[in-house]
């Protein structure tokens, strides 16, 4: 029975990593997620007929509740919500990691690890690291989720001595932990728990929201390693597989999202970067020089005339769900043999991949939608490059002005292209604060209002 | 001590198969390895299992319970949107 269900949570683990590697294409990327349905379904089974489960009334009343909520969320949710719908996912996560750790203590004897009160103290460490690591993710995503949804403002809050604040917590956690190894007693438990809750949120509020992809990733990691900490309490290699995948996905979307920022990941973390105080004082400069604007029958001429077009959508599309008359625009230009390809630049948007998925709901082919790498070379030649919704990732401020906050982040070159248009609610600067030059330019026009009605206007002066 | 020692061959092992892996995914598909790797940490349920299933009463029960409900949430949540999200990626008709 024992040796079953250890090569029956190895398949399990095994169906995870194909799972994962499914994703290197969106051919296979759905027979992965069936492999990792199938993994999941294993798990649970192999667990359910273990000796000691005895009664199965409150699983099965568990798994229907949960299972109801989360598929009647995730068959509601919409496309341009997933950033905050993925923080909350990980906030259960993370209080679910505290609860196990919690009744791993409680009742030590289910788990194999001892008794009460005589638990081995590797056991006690890696159940505070669990509990630990759970409660950061989990007050952490709430604050992501918070600022992600509007519900808390964007901008950072920061105050004196706070990264003092954070380590001396830090500090007095891992003190907590040693002290709980030692005593084993629930005070403890909770204390350290209640603190790791207290950091979560603490380490989350100095960051921007534009900083969120980075953040989001962050977490994404951090619920990986929390599910090892339980893995390792419960001597479960499965647990400790599927921990260590998630956690290293994680750290790696993290270094993804800082390297196209050109920022380091200690910078982000610690956080004040950007926010409104940056902004006022980029439109005071803005204010005074003359750009040139136009409207939608000015940017359907233009378009329609061009042999290439490129479109570089920003998280302005999401806010606006523009996607679908963006898409409607492109197919009339194709129509008119204008050859249309999107450009996608790692930062945009709120989570890593989020402008791909929402062009994909707009049923945009991804064989037409490119990164950065891809289509850099060709701006060149491209005779008109519609930004929607997007601006630092273009500023050429990046290559040339080393005083520049976003100097040396890799940019879409968007300078390149014989003309740009800017659809854009107004001339604010970006995230970051900085002007772009762009804006200025003879060959630049600026379209200002709201991105869909924006599109919605060329539509209707192409179709004339 | 046996027992950590080879719990950590595991994890560094485990590590190294994750690193390579996600590095292979494509770009494109980050924000679905999101979802889906937030699915399968989940995975805790089976420990939450561990703990409904005595038939005795008690704080584990009830902690292990509310474990169950929270997993389920992400397992069903996250599965079927990142098969959303999936559908979505469509080649170009030709």
């Amino acid at each position: 029975m024992e040796n079953y269900s250890i090569f029956a949570y190895l398949t399990s683990g095994v169906f995870f990593i194909l799972a994962l590697r499914g994703l290197s294409s969106p051919e296979t990327a759905r027979r992965g997620n069936i492999y990792g349905i199938s993994g999941m379904i294993i798990a649970i089974v192999t667990t359910l007929l273990l000796p000691v489960i005895e009664s199965y009334v409150l699983i099965v009343l568990g798994i229907l509740i949960g299972g109801a909520i989360g598929t009647s969320i995730a068959l509601k949710i919409q496309m341009t919500a997933l950033p905050q719908l993925i923080a909350a996912f990980h906030s259960l996560v993370g209080l679910a990691a505290v609860m196990v750790a919690g009744a791993a203590f409680h009742n030590p004897s289910a788990y194999g690890i001892g008794d009460s009160g005589s638990i081995p103290i590797a056991s006690l460490i890696e159940m505070s690291l669990g509990s630990a690591i759970g409660a950061i993710t989990f007050s952490g995503s709430i604050i992501a989720f918070g600022k992600l949804q509007g519900i808390m403002s964007g901008n950072p809050i920061t105050f004196k001595f706070q990264h003092f604040l954070n380590a001396f917590l830090g500090i007095v956690l891992i003190s907590v932990v040693i002290l709980f190894s030692l005593n084993q007693t629930q005070n403890f438990f909770w204390g350290l728990t209640i603190l790791a809750f207290i950091i979560g949120f603490l380490i989350i509020i100095p960051i921007g929201a534009a900083d969120m992809p980075v953040v989001v990733s962050m977490l994404n990691s951090y619920s990986g390693w929390a599910a090892c900490g339980i893995g390792f309490t419960l001597s479960n290699n499965l647990l400790i597989i599927t921990g260590a995948l998630v956690g290293s996905s994680g750290a790696i979307l993290s270094y993804v999202m800082c390297k196209g920022m050109n920022r380091s990941f200690i910078s982000v973390i610690l956080g004040g970067f950007g926010g409104e105080d940056l902004v006022v004082k980029g439109n005071k400069i803005t204010e005074q020089r003359p750009v040139k604007s136009g409207d939608a029958n000015d940017a359907a001429f233009m378009m329609q005339n061009a042999e290439s077009v490129v479109i570089v959508p920003g998280y302005g599309m999401a806010v606006a769900q523009a996607q679908h008359a963006l898409k409607e625009m492109c197919d009339i230009l194709k129509k008119k043999e204008v050859n249309v390809r999107y450009a996608i630049h790692p930062v945009a948007g709120r989570m890593p991949g989020h402008m791909n998925v929402l062009l994909a709901e707009a049923n945009v082919p991804y064989d037409e939608v490119l990164e950065l790498e891809a289509i850099n070379r060709d701006f060149a030649s491209t005779d008109v490059v519609f930004v929607i919704g997007a601006n630092d990732i273009t500023n050429p401020a990046a290559k040339t002005d080393s005083q520049s906050p976003i100097y040396g982040m890799p940019i879409l070159e968007v300078e390149n292209a014989k003309s740009v248009l800017f659809s854009k609610r107004s001339l604010g600067a970006g995230y970051a604060g900085v002007e772009n030059e762009l804006f200025f330019r003879d060959n630049t026009m600026m379209l200002f209002g709201d991105a869909k009605a924006m599109c919605e206007g060329i539509i209707n002066s192409l179709g004339k | 001590m046996e027992h950590l020692l080879q719990e950590l061959t595991v994890f560094i092992l485990a590590i190294f198969v994750g690193y390579y892996v996600i590095w292979s995914v494509t770009p494109a598909l980050h924000s679905p390895l999101m979802s889906v790797t937030n699915a399968i940490s989940s995975v805790i349920i089976v420990g939450a299992l561990i703990a409904v299933g005595p038939a005795l009463f008690g704080i584990s029960k009830i902690m292990g319970f509310i474990a169950v409900m929270l997993a389920a949430v992400n397992i069903f949540g996250g599965f079927i949107v990142t098969q959303r999200m999936l559908q979505m990626f469509k080649k170009k008709k030709k």
